[in-house]
């Protein structure tokens, strides 16, 4: 079950208070037509901390008008749960562009010799007129097939429905079943069509129901299952993030059995109703799955959050409290001995950083989850908020948030900028797609989805380069050599 | 010589009522009057030009597209053939019933005619035989903008294929509003029901049409159809074809063309009440069992 922010509450921030942001929420949404002004304005608040209740409205359509930063079901499918499993090849069903515009753009790095023991290549039945009007699942057998025949040693295969074959009525999942028993391997049907929902949202959810109905509890681990046995959840290995918070489990005496999806082996993936605890980084994404696990195995879950020192060790001890007192000591020491090195970095960048402020619009759990790593630099957070997040999602933001700040869920590009025209931040933290607006504007920029082509963030060695990289950009003396023209 | 004025002319109707034989009837009848004609199928089915092509099922645009990968691979006289009177003869092709889009196999169809020229400057009619149900967008392309201009229903005086006219005016107006298509007429294709013309004369007036030609039934169609051949070619002298060349000259003369006015489902059940196709509802027995 979710724990709760146990830190008091946090210091209110200079020049931030719910009247003034609650005035810039109203001068925004002044500009926008009646009809998109009411649907925008539950979508956008003034952090209470102390509220029982979140105060923005979330996941729902967006407004038509707007430039929205979302993705569709089939991106939460492919680049978000499936892409990163690297032993299975993936199969985009559907036309070509799907397929190449998720191609290796999420920088889930994995292990393995690419074609023989790992896949991210770029697969699909890149449909043309004839497979629209006379249906695709005679193309997908013979894909199948091919596939199987070119990569022998692949360990499964996803087929994962984009729009048109939703349109069609394309029978993947009867298509699977029939390859699944001819080819002896999984073959996964993931019903994610693009239009399905509001957001990539949905289809994370749709691939935690594909990987409930036909890859959990179909495999065992071959060794003997051990009491420290603990899944690794909703960790994609953006950068390699995975590997740089595996160890630090391990060096707390737990057995990391299988991670989801990052860098995944999905015959470990399918074994995980055999390990004790499911440690979730990425609630949003996969929060389903272990509900799952917990409901029909019994396995006990727990949120963690693996960004910058503070907010690392507290993990440590909540994790460790689930086991005994061996592990318990183990994480005390390990806590100990990375404390220098986290000084270390703490005494190198928090100088530069102490007292900036920073605003973030990412996804699934970053806007808060990055919260501590930057307050272990010194940098308030002034603005928060998510592209496709849910009401529980918000619950376990506010706390981490000063009052006054500001949330606004699936914000436009309009209103993006309009609040960091006012609110001023040192850096902004969010998407390709802002970055160079940012930067253009002369205000520091990291893109916060694939950590800017570095990483990885997560763990001990993840946060040297995190706040290697803030520091970086915040501290770049090139803003200082940009004049503007005007 | 004033430039010949292309028309175009698609036929809907309610599935099995007789729009493939009605339509290649008709158009042998307008080639028997010296008109170029052109037939497109808009049927998964394909038997749209089997009676002018005394073939069994023609090679369809989708089965080449099919066959060679893309359409792009595809050249027009693969899919155009010559029969009867010289009419061309075109079948979209499509799926089997329950898989892929046969809608987007009659869209797929009609850009490739278009882009390869297929609407040469000699015609003088094309004929869209469409599908029963216009069940999608791909089945009421044949009437969007720069396509048919003129539609033709054909009907019966049994209760359902009147529903179905009905419905298939509701879609008229849809299209009429937002370009020039309008209702030519109804084809009466006799079942030999009781009243028959008069209904469905009553009918057209109600749709604000006219019922353009009664088609009596007679099984001379069917011998023809045996020999894959329009009865204008088996049996010119015979009073059917004559029938036919009758429609035909009608459809080439006809100047009356309308946005209907679809009927209410009570009026329409009022009108079948008139005349005694549909008893008056009994409210009490609606979900009864016969032996509750």
């Amino acid at each position: 079950m979710y724990q709760g922010d146990d830190r008091h509450e946090r210091a209110p921030i200079p020049g931030i208070t719910k009247e003034r942001t609650e005035k810039l929420i109203a001068e925004t949404l002044a500009e926008m037509p009646e009809k998109a002004r009411n649907k925008r304005a539950p979508h956008l608040g003034a952090n209470e901390p102390t509220a029982t209740c979140c105060a923005v409205k979330s996941n729902r359509k967006v407004v038509p008008g707007v430039m929205s930063q979302r993705g569709c079901a089939y991106a939460g499918a492919k680049g978000v749960v499936w892409g990163p499993i690297r032993d299975m090849v993936h199969i985009s069903h559907g036309p070509i562009g799907c397929g190449v515009y998720s191609w290796g753009t999420r920088r889930n790095l994995m292990q393995g010799i690419p074609g023989v023991t790992s896949f991210p290549m770029d697969f699909t039945s890149d449909f043309q007129e004839k497979d629209i009007v006379y249906g695709g699942d005679k193309k997908l057998e013979k894909l199948l097939n091919e596939a199987n025949e070119l990569f022998p040693l692949a360990k499964g295969f996803s087929v994962l429905s984009e729009c048109p074959v939703g349109l069609i009525g394309d029978d993947i999942n009867a298509v699977a079943k029939k390859m699944e028993e001819q080819l002896e391997k999984l073959v996964v049907p993931c019903n994610c069509e693009g239009f399905r929902g509001v957001s990539q949202s949905l289809g994370h959810h749709i691939s935690n129901d594909s990987i409930r109905d036909h890859i959990i509890g179909k495999f065992e681990f071959p060794d003997p299952v051990g009491p420290y046995d603990v899944a690794l959840i909703g960790d994609y290995n953006i950068g390699g993030d995975v590997w740089a918070a595996k160890p630090i489990l391990e060096e707390i005496g737990l057995n990391v059995k299988s991670v989801w999806t990052g860098d995944g082996e999905v015959e470990k993936i399918g074994a995980t109703h055999q390990v004790k605890l499911n440690l979730i980084h990425c609630y949003r994404s996969m929060n389903y799955m272990c509900k799952v696990m917990e409901e029909k195995w019994g396995i006990p879950w727990l949120e963690y959050n693996f960004f910058g020192p503070t907010k690392i060790a507290e993990s440590l001890r909540a994790i460790a409290g689930r086991f005994d007192e061996s592990i318990q000591e183990k994480a005390e020491a390990v806590i100990a001995k990375y404390q220098p090195m986290m000084q270390a970095v703490l005494d190198e960048y928090k100088p530069r950083l102490n007292g900036k402020t920073a605003m973030l619009f990412v996804g699934g759990l970053r806007p808060r989850h990055t919260i501590g790593a930057y307050e272990d630099l010194g940098i308030q957070i002034t603005g928060a908020g998510y592209e496709f997040a849910h009401q529980d999602d918000y619950d376990r933001t506010s706390p981490e948030m000063a009052n006054g700040t500001l949330i606004y869920d699936d914000v436009s590009e309009f209103e993006l900028e309009k609040f960091v025209e006012e609110l001023k931040p040192d850096l902004v933290g969010s998407g390709i797609k802002e970055k160079y607006v940012f930067q253009k504007a002369g205000i520091p920029f990291r893109q916060m989805h694939s950590w800017d082509y570095s990483g990885p963030y997560h763990g001990y060695e993840g946060f040297k380069i995190f706040a290697r990289d803030i520091d970086m950009a915040i501290n770049s003396p090139t803003w200082k050599l940009v004049k503007s023209p005007f | 010589m004033a430039e010949k004025k292309l028309r175009q002319i698609a036929i809907y109707g309610k599935g099995g009522i007789g729009k493939s034989t009605t339509t290649q009837n008709t158009v042998a009848g307008l080639a028997a009057l010296g008109n170029k004609v052109m037939i497109i199928g808009c049927d998964p089915k394909a038997d749209s030009t089997r009676l002018i092509l005394h073939a069994k099922a023609q090679a369809t645009v989708m089965d080449k597209v099919r066959e060679l990968g893309t359409v792009e691979d595809l050249e027009l006289e693969d899919v155009l053939k010559w029969g009867y009177g010289d009419v061309k003869c075109v079948e979209s092709g499509g799926p089997e019933p329950g898989v892929g889009c046969a809608g987007r196999g009659v869209i797929t169809a009609i850009n490739f005619l278009e882009e390869e020229g297929a609407y040469t400057p000699d015609l003088d009619f094309v004929f869209y035989d469409v599908l029963g149900d216009v069940v999608c967008g791909g089945f009421a392309m044949p009437i969007r903008e720069n396509k048919a201009q003129e539609i033709y229903i054909v009907v019966s005086g049994e209760m359902m294929a009147m529903y179905a006219a009905n419905n298939i005016c509701k879609g008229i107006v849809k299209y009429a509003s937002s370009g020039s298509v309008r209702l030519g007429g109804l084809i009466c294709n006799s079942r030999n029901t009781d009243r028959e013309a008069d209904l469905i004369e009553a009918l057209a007036k109600r749709l604000g049409t006219q019922m353009i030609h009664f088609v009596p039934r007679d099984n001379q169609v069917q011998r023809a159809e045996l020999r894959r051949m329009t009865v204008i070619e088996y049996s010119p002298e015979h009073k059917q074809a004559e029938e036919y060349r009758q429609l035909a000259q009608k459809i080439a003369d006809n100047k009356m063309f309308v946005v209907p006015t679809p009927l209410e489902m009570e009026e329409l059940e009022e009108l079948l009440m008139e005349f005694g196709i549909m008893e008056a509802e009994d409210e009490t027995v609606v979900g009864l069992a016969e032996n509750a």
